[in-house]
């Protein structure tokens, strides 16, 4: 099934416009309901198991689209919040290739439609916690990351994902000022990669991704911080080594290669422990791995998470 | 006569100009567009941002009363001082009652342990008694030690300077163009004291050799 043909005047039906915002909306948080009713009901601990914990996922009320297309850290944009989607404008998601190579039998690079060709869309709504401490729900569309990383055939030597967004300065003001070092990198240890939780988002509210929420193709890791999910990606590589992301380069004591949300482990110059979620008033407890500990807590079991942060 | 309406003018104008942003703020809120997604952060960033400018215009007042020679601008040095100090204590109390909510164990916590809130902390804390004595009575009582005392306000600016450079995490282009400005008034002063010491030795030498 083919996901990403979606121009403007070729025919295609978006589920956006068959089913109105208001209804979608509503749609989702009758599913909410119904799935809190049976988190209720199901044992807890037979809920954790069930793959992708739909429960856990759903019971929370979206951030409005407005505010998750506004307010960014795409420092490729610019580095003030509302940049991204004030300087965005030049930017060109169509056409869109992805190198994928490294310790892998079947690299390539292909068309985008090539690489997410075949492989399940699922929408997923997840918690996004910023490093900076606060939060969104989004409703993401996507594939999963593990289905395209299959089709490469990783190695015996593949460890780690890294991931790499486009240089663009022309078409990415931000990029012309060396405040990082471009272009993005980020990266997963294989097991991440595979989670099922995390996804190659291509959309939001079931409309494509907007340039500024990193059109045509981003990382979703929600059980991490916000800087891991990198946007626009042009390539993903299997390594040996574990990638140096770039806000790890950029200050190795405040920024590491997990990032996982742990209200324990304090940035070194503010505290982790409350966020604020977009629309509350009041700060709310930051949830270890952002709430998603049933799903990937079993990853860093015996890891001392305040040497990894 | 003439003198008066300058310093009226340049007072009315300094007025005007202090209650810009708060005006702009207040448009923003309310016709705007409400401060956006993240409505707390981006009016701390706001408050932050114009405690910072109206410090360094209150700091480069004798920098550039000196250079262009308009000796009235002299009148209007306190009231920018107070308007730093009004917009710096907004900045603190949006911290408290709306970021924070009053929070408290958090915010002493905060203080104590985030240095970046310490340096900022500081920096109001110093110019709260440079806000006291601004009247009239406290200058006269204070004398020459006033001056002195209101030499602070560059420590303040340099403390404010430092907290935003420690909140801001890659883009520092801001913090440093404030820093530049700090720097510049600072080694105006620097110069000129250097110049007056000199002379001043100068004049005494002279003096001595007039007298031998």
């Amino acid at each position: 099934m083919l996901i990403r043909k979606r121009r403007v005047g070729e025919g295609d039906i978006l589920s956006s416009e068959i089913t109105p915002y208001e209804l979608y909306l509503d749609r989702r948080r009758f599913i909410a309901q119904g799935a809190a009713v049976g988190a209720v009901v199901l044992p807890s601990t037979l809920a954790g198991r069930v793959p992708g914990a739909l429960y856990t996922q759903q019971v929370e009320e979206p951030t409005p689209y407005e505010d998750i297309t506004t307010y960014n850290n795409f420092y490729e944009f610019g580095s003030q919040k509302g940049d991204p989607a004030r300087y965005s404008g030049d930017f060109k998601p169509l056409p869109w290739s992805v190198v994928v190579d490294g310790e892998c039998d079947n690299p390539g690079t292909l068309a985008l439609e090539d690489l997410l060709q075949g492989h399940e869309v699922v929408e997923r709504t997840y918690r996004l916690r910023c490093v900076e401490a606060w939060s969104m729900v989004i409703p993401w569309r996507g594939v999963r990351l593990r289905d395209v990383l299959l089709r490469a055939q990783p190695n015996s030597d593949a460890r780690f994902v890294e991931m790499t967004t486009v240089l663009r300065p022309s078409e990415m003001p931000g990029q012309r000022h060396p405040m990082l070092p471009w272009p993005y990198v980020e990266g997963l240890r294989m097991d991440e990669a595979f989670n099922d939780l995390t996804l190659l988002a291509t959309g939001i509210y079931g409309k494509d991704l907007l340039n500024q929420n990193g059109a045509p193709l981003r990382l979703v890791v929600p059980w991490k911080y916000g800087f891991k999910s990198v946007k626009s990606i042009v390539r993903i590589r299997f390594t040996r080594e574990m990638p140096l992301n770039t806000w790890q380069e950029m200050a190795p004591h405040e920024y590491g290669f997990y990032a996982n949300v742990n209200p324990d482990v304090d940035h070194p110059r503010w505290s982790q422990a409350r966020e604020r979620r977009i629309g509350e008033f009041r700060r709310r407890m930051t949830l270890a791995f952002n709430g998603y500990a049933e799903q990937v807590a079993h990853m860093y079991r015996g890891m001392d998470l305040t040497r990894w942060y | 006569m003439v003198l008066k309406r300058h310093v009226l003018f340049l007072k009315t104008g300094v007025w005007i100009l202090g209650l810009t942003p708060l005006g702009w703020a207040v448009y923003r809120f309310f016709l705007g567009d409400g401060f956006g997604a993240n409505p707390i952060a981006e009016l701390q960033l706001w408050g932050g941002l114009t405690s910072l400018t109206t410090l360094l215009c209150a700091v480069g007042v004798t920098p550039v009363r000196r250079l262009t020679g308009w000796n009235g601008l002299q009148k209007a040095r306190r009231l920018i001082g107070l308007f730093a100090f009004f917009y710096v204590t907004l900045h603190f109390l949006i911290w408290i009652g709306v970021d924070q909510f009053f929070a408290w164990e958090y915010i002493v916590e905060d203080i104590a342990e985030r240095p970046y809130i310490l340096i900022g902390f500081s920096a109001f804390m110093l110019l709260i008694p440079l806000a006291i004595t601004s009247t009239r009575g406290w200058i006269r009582r204070l004398g020459r030690n006033w001056v002195r005392l209101h030499r602070l306000v560059y420590v303040a600016a340099l403390f404010g300077i430092i907290h935003y450079y420690w909140v801001t995490k890659a883009d520092d282009r801001w913090p440093t163009f404030a820093l530049i400005v700090w720097a510049v008034a600072m080694a105006l002063r620097t110069a000129w004291w250097l110049r007056r010491l000199r002379s001043v030795t100068r004049a005494r030498g002279a003096a001595a050799g007039a007298a031998a």
